[in-house]
């Protein structure tokens, strides 16, 4: 494991530094116009420049508002209700269609309609992100549930576990790799969600200001924030990615350490 | 408690398993008086329903017919398993099932838990347990790092870890090498006599029925009967080496001429 980790720590940032070149590269031998493609320089000082605007910190804290928020209750409604599913049979089959067909509803379509009604400001791109986080979660923890060892729930019976010891320790902690990788996507398209609401509505966020940006003809800018949005939608990911390590240090996707106990 | 109600009753069981293509007659008016204090083996061929009596004893399935009375008491009520019956027991089943994301120590420890049992004393009663089957210096160890049949072991010390009367074990060491095996018996056996505790056990192999049980039930299937009933008076403790003698040979060849005409 730890040779494997040394390994990528000097390919990334060959692999990024060869990115750059090419950028360059390309933009250099074939001359392309500033306004297709800007130089790579340009962009990083692009990005320099917006880091000293005034108003960046408060587009970038709300994009991750928006984002954080509507990933916390696409969280807590999907893994509740994934685990209702997944518990109560005849539920999950009485609101199976009903979910597959809310599931093949293109959401990006419906962001102009949740503008419509819920306004310009914060509460429209949090629901957005919600909605478009909700499904993968929701999906995977119902899985995650309904994969439920049999030997395993033998042995809770045969030492008269109650239901809710049984959901503690063994229905929960079961799902929680799949519950993970449904936030793993979840937390991708609340970033999405956020975004693209930005673009449609509102004067805050590094969605609107990606549009002003380009609205004004300010390419470099405009790369620049995509960096940004990068950077966070990366950050914001890798948080989640890491809750694996700290909710599942048990199981074969994480490396081997000790329990320590309870 | 008298010899009549005290230990296992099984009472006219009858188990039919609905499925797709009709019902299935695992268990046809099966009688069986286990003692208490008795070791039970449970032989036949694949699909005689060895596993099924089993559950029912466990209370894991109910009867689809009849009554299963542990210590006098029915298991059985109103359509709820009675939890002051089952508590007495303990299961094993064929896959050592440790939950994966606690540790040894810890696994074994979970009945006693769930029971309000405070932290230190079920650290150390998983401790002596640990030992009392083997595995000690691995409590802290998760499941997956275990071998099969160190795994097989800590799935015993859980379902000794709250003392309970009865062990009712499927197949335990049907995964573990020869080797492995007998000295699994062997301990077994010491754990039962010091215990006293009532066991009974699965098996497929003939020497291992023949060298724990005191009595061995031989199943014959399509419906799952009771074939006949062996009485094995053999001194305790047994050695290994008593699979060498005459008599032992003897009932291990009876047993095995008998299944081949049943199977
Ligand atoms: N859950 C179930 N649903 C339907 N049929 C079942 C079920 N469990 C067992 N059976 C059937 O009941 C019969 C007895 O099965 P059981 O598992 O008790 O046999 P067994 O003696 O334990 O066999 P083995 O030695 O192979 O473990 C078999 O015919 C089997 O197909
Ligand atoms: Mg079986």
């Amino acid at each position: 494991m730890a040779g494997k980790k040394s390994w990528t720590w000097i390919t990334t940032p060959l692999l990024t530094i060869a990115f750059f070149a090419a950028w360059k590269g390309y933009v250099y031998w074939f001359d392309v116009s500033p306004f297709i493609l800007p130089a790579p320089e340009k962009v990083l000082i692009a990005v320099w420049h917006l880091l000293h605007e005034e108003l960046i910190f408060n587009h970038i804290r709300v994009t991750m508002t928006e984002t954080l928020v509507g990933f916390f209750f696409a969280s807590v409604i999907g893994v509740g209700l994934g685990v209702l599913l997944g518990k109560v049979h005849w539920l999950e089959k009485a609101l199976n269609p009903f979910i597959v067909a809310t599931q093949v509803v293109p959401k990006i379509a419906l962001v102009p309609l949740f503008i419509v009604w819920f306004g310009f400001g914060i509460t429209s791109k949090v629901i957005i992100a919600a909605v478009l986080a909700f499904f993968p979660i929701l999906t995977n923890t119902l899985l995650g549930i309904k994969s439920l060892d049999a030997g395993h729930r033998d042995v809770m019976a045969s030492i008269n576990a109650s239901r809710w010891d049984t959901f503690r320790h063994l229905d929960l902690p079961s799902a929680m790799p799949y519950i993970l990788t449904g936030m793993e996507v979840g937390i991708v398209l609340a970033t999405i969600g956020a975004v693209v609401g930005e673009y449609l509505g509102g004067n805050e966020g590094l969605g609107f200001l990606a549009v002003d940006t380009m609205a004004a003809f300010e390419v470099d800018a405009l790369f620049g924030v995509i960096i940004l949005l990068t950077l966070l939608g990366f950050g914001l990911y890798a948080c989640v990615v890491a809750l694996r390590r700290v909710l599942t240090p048990w199981h074969e996707s994480v490396q081997v350490h000790r329990p320590k106990d309870n | 408690m008298n010899a009549e109600t005290s230990g296992i009753g099984v009472e006219a069981v009858t188990k039919i398993y609905p499925s797709d293509a009709g019902p299935i007659h695992a268990l046809e008016a099966v009688d069986l008086r286990v003692k208490r204090g008795e070791f039970v083996v449970l032989l036949g061929p694949s699909g005689c329903g060895k596993t099924t009596l089993l559950r029912l004893m466990g209370g894991l399935l109910s009867p689809t017919n009849g009554d299963i009375r542990v210590s006098g008491r029915s298991l059985w009520r109103n359509g709820e398993r009675d939890a002051a019956v089952s508590r007495e027991m303990g299961m094993v089943f064929q896959d050592a099932n440790l939950i994966p994301w606690y540790s040894i120590e810890k696994n074994i420890a979970l009945p006693l838990q769930l029971r309000g049992i405070n932290k230190s004393t079920r650290t150390e009663k998983a401790h002596e347990l640990c030992d009392l089957v083997g595995i000690s210096g691995f409590e802290k160890r998760w499941p997956r790092e275990l071998s099969g049949g160190m795994r097989q072991r800590a799935a015993i010390a859980r379902a000794l870890s709250y003392d309970p009367n009865i062990l009712l074990m499927d197949e335990p060491f049907g995964a573990l090498d020869a080797m492995t095996r007998d000295s699994m018996n062997l301990e077994l056996q010491r754990i039962w006599m010091t215990s006293g505790c009532t066991i009974v056990l699965v098996t497929h192999s003939i020497p291992e029925a023949v060298f724990l049980a005191d009595r061995i039930i031989l199943m014959t299937p399509r419906p799952g009967r009771i074939d006949r009933i062996l009485d094995v008076n053999f001194e305790r403790p047994r050695e290994l080496d008593l699979s060498a003698s005459v008599e032992f040979q003897e009932i291990a060849k009876n047993l095995r001429h008998r299944l081949e005409e049943i199977s």
